[in-house]
């Protein structure tokens, strides 16, 4: 059942109505905004407030202990622009990004292939790659924390198997990296074939007949039908896996044990920008202020990234489906 | 459609909304009711031994229930908690426990806990050792923010059997010969080297550069990285550079297992037996005991810490003007750190105790651990406990030695040079106490 909203009179005469109370007409002209009000209660209350209290903050400085907070206009910001080590947060953020992503989607495009085959217990197989998602972040960082670990982990005893050095996995940089991407694709990496599986069975096979009966391999298939036709929903992926990864904190926070992990080891190996505004935020400096300013700049790094991805959309998805065009130049 | 189910629809979503205004409005359901029974919840970290006094507590003060939170989480994970319940106004527990390092950091902003001195705390002066109370007061002496617990008295604890699978000697008083200097340790260390026990000689050049700068600064200044005038001192004070240099020596000689300091990889180097030596400040041993597990009992053994004495670690007990009990957690607060409450977290979990009578206690004196091959912890931690020199903490003293500590760090796992690992230090402590 949907509820009707408008107030416009039916199109067919109806019997003359009682004349209406004030009561009435209040209810015609403020109970739709009554209806979605809770939305925008809960928006404003767990979104829109804390955005706007964090701005606030970030203007501050502003102990978290402290009983007054003297306004420093911009200075925080301007002092985290010149900070090497927000700077350097990013590039990890940006570099885990990049070395967990591009991997995983092409990991997911290559197991949506292999289900959308005529395979024996199929349902049993779509549902066992999207296992991995089910565990706990918590869970899997710190069994592949263990998994990386410099002398006891098994990673390592399998390098030294083949007789390769060990390596730091902790105290590398682009070594943690790895090993961090390494968990986020083992996690994410069968979600996202699920949803391309899902977009490739929406693919007319008489495509595909088309294209057999034009003596094109299973390859030449796959890249020259499959591959076009999923754009959007790769696009789309590609959207869900900016926002988580530009978000990422569970993972490296938990790879890193011992004191202070939220430095993401001695060097800052494997700091992301979440983990350097929980650093400034809380322990070990108490700076709300500042911590703010970083959340700030994360917000809109992640609000530009966003437009770029849309940007991206507009040029290469609307081809594919005519219903996504429609969505996108509304 | 009518009129009339719409109009119920608006009373629907207006009762939803006025209910989600109530629920966001009034977030506390714990409050308690009238006369009956008051629930106390203590905060704590680590290893402080108190389910036994919990116990003798309730049984003494029937219309009190005590919960604690938090034994066995890291400091770590602790303080930010703390700092949110304090920040927040809710939260936080009726007592809770604040280490040395961050007592400073709560002292400069007292309004956060309830002043003891307005509730007769003044009196108990003469149950703590004189530098414990005075850590405990503001800098204008007019607050009592927190009442001692523990001191962290140091000593070296070994492996004998790795010791003497090395040759070396395994008797406590023996060992205790072997390293009257730093130097000296260093020597010995070598010497396990070289007998390829397949273990290394300690565990973390970190652990060992904190017992050896609070050494050294407790012998001479009195102050690490900052000095009694609030100033960060972390390249000007000798103490600092000295402990620097010689934890490079060690460094240098290969002695570290380069075990990161309570991290996953440091509990199994426990296990495993993958080092011989552990400076190994009082509250340490049940630290050791908790991650060695039963296996390792009687292997492991206490001698001297080189060098002269020192204190690493200790807390206070405070009470948060939030607590809405606070002069039941005030009496828990005084009971716990009473002499007698001090004597029996020793014997629980082996922090040493700061009141002087509990240090003269037989119970103290007499006392052995089982599971260190029933060293006398209580001569070994006790007998120095009333000489121990406290060193000043300044404001950001947790997140400067995070610094410092993380440039150790980078000079054991050979990211650094010495040179380049000082520079580090000297600018990320620098950069650290700015913020």
């Amino acid at each position: 059942m949907t509820v009707q909203l408008d107030a416009r009179p039916p199109v067919v005469p109806a019997p003359p109505q009682p004349p209406r109370g004030r009561f009435s007409r209040l209810d015609t002209r403020f109970s739709p905004y009554l209806y979605i009000a809770p939305f925008f209660l809960i928006f404003g209350v767990f979104g829109a407030y804390p955005l706007a209290y964090t701005f606030w903050v970030s203007l501050h400085d502003w102990d978290l202990l402290g009983t007054d907070h003297p306004f420093v206009g911009a200075e925080n910001y301007t002092r985290l622009l010149a900070d090497p080590d927000f700077w350097h947060a990013l590039v990890n953020t940006m570099g885990i990004f990049v070395i967990s992503t591009v991997p995983q989607l092409l990991a997911a495009l290559w197991l949506a292939n292999l289900l959308n085959r005529g395979l024996r217990a199929r349902t049993g197989w779509r549902m066992a790659v999207l296992v991995p998602n089910v565990t706990s972040t918590a869970a899997v960082a710190i069994v592949f924390g263990v998994l990386f670990g410099r002398e006891f982990g098994m990673i390592n005893w399998l390098l030294d198997m083949v007789g390769m050095d060990p390596i730091g996995w902790k105290s590398n940089r682009v070594a943690s990296w790895v090993a961090i991407s390494a968990m986020v694709d083992w996690r994410w990496t069968g979600y996202n074939a699920l949803i391309l599986l899902a977009a490739m069975q929406a693919i007319p096979r008489d495509l595909y007949e088309a294209a057999a009966i034009d003596g094109a391999s299973r390859a030449r298939q796959f890249w020259s039908v499959t591959v076009p036709l999923l754009k959007p929903t790769i696009i789309f992926c590609a959207i869900i896996a900016t926002i988580g990864g530009l978000q990422l904190f569970t993972e490296p926070r938990m790879f890193n044990s011992g004191t202070n992990p939220i430095r993401g080891g001695p060097l800052r190996e494997s700091q992301t920008l979440t983990m350097y505004m929980f650093e400034n935020a809380f322990a070990p400096h108490y700076n709300f202020g500042y911590g703010s300013a970083v959340a700030w700049l994360l917000f809109a790094l992640i609000a530009i990234v966003a437009a770029v991805n849309v940007l991206i959309l507009r040029r290469l998805g609307g081809g594919a489906r005519p219903s996504a065009r429609k969505g996108t130049t509304r | 459609m009518a009129v009339f189910p719409r109009r119920r629809l608006a009373a629907v979503a207006l009762a939803a909304t006025t209910a989600l205004l109530v629920t966001a409005g009034c977030g506390s359901g714990d409050e308690q009711g009238g006369d009956g029974p008051v629930t106390l919840t203590v905060d704590v970290f680590g290893q402080f031994g108190y389910e036994q006094l919990y116990q003798e507590y309730m049984a003494a003060h029937p219309d009190v229930k005590i919960v604690e939170r938090g034994t066995g989480t890291n400091l770590d994970e602790y303080s930010p908690k703390l700092t949110q319940w304090l920040a927040a106004g809710r939260g936080a527990g009726d007592v809770v426990a604040i280490e040395e390092g961050l007592l400073v950091e709560y002292k400069a902003n007292p309004g956060n806990f309830v002043n003891l001195l307005d509730h007769g705390a003044a009196d108990l002066k003469g149950n703590f050792l004189e530098w414990k109370w005075n850590a405990g007061l503001t800098a204008d002496g007019k607050q009592l923010i927190g009442l001692g617990t523990d001191v962290g008295g140091i000593a070296m604890c070994y492996r004998k059997d790795l010791f003497s699978k090395a040759g070396l000697p395994t008797e406590r008083d023996e060992v205790s010969k072997l390293w009257p200097t730093w130097q000296d340790y260093i020597a010995t260390g070598e010497k396990f080297t070289a007998a390829k026990t397949g273990a290394s000689f300690l565990d973390a050049a970190t652990n060992t550069f904190n017992t050896i700068l609070l050494q050294t600064a407790g012998n001479s200044s009195g102050y690490s990285y900052y000095d009694t005038s609030e100033k960060l001192v972390v390249d000007s004070n000798p103490a600092v550079r000295q402990a620097w240099d010689t934890t490079m020596d060690i460094i240098d000689s290969g002695l570290s297992g380069k075990y990161g300091s309570w991290s996953e990889e440091w509990v199994s180097a426990f296990k495993q037996s993958k080092f011989a030596t552990i400076a190994c400040p009082a509250w340490m041993t049940g630290v050791i005991e908790a991650n060695a597990g039963p296996t390792a009992q009687g292997k492991w053994d206490i001698a001297r810490v080189p060098g002269n004495g020192g204190n690493w670690g200790g807390s206070h007990l405070a009470v948060p003007k939030q607590s809405k009990h606070q002069a039941e957690a005030i009496e828990l607060a005084k009971f716990l750190t009473s002499a007698k409450g001090q004597i029996g977290a020793f014997k629980a979990k082996g922090p040493l105790p700061s009141s002087p009578q509990a240090l003269d206690d037989p119970a103290i004196t007499g006392a052995k651990n089982a599971y260190f091959s029933d060293a006398p912890v209580g001569t070994i931690f006790g007998s120095g406990a009333k000489s121990l020199k406290p060193v000043y903490m300044g404001p950001k003293n947790q997140a400067v030695r995070t610094e410092v500590e993380n440039a150790v760090r980078t000079v054991e796992l050979g990211q650094r040079n010495p040179g380049q690992g000082w520079t580090d230090a000297v600018n990320n402590a620098k950069k650290a106490a700015a913020k």
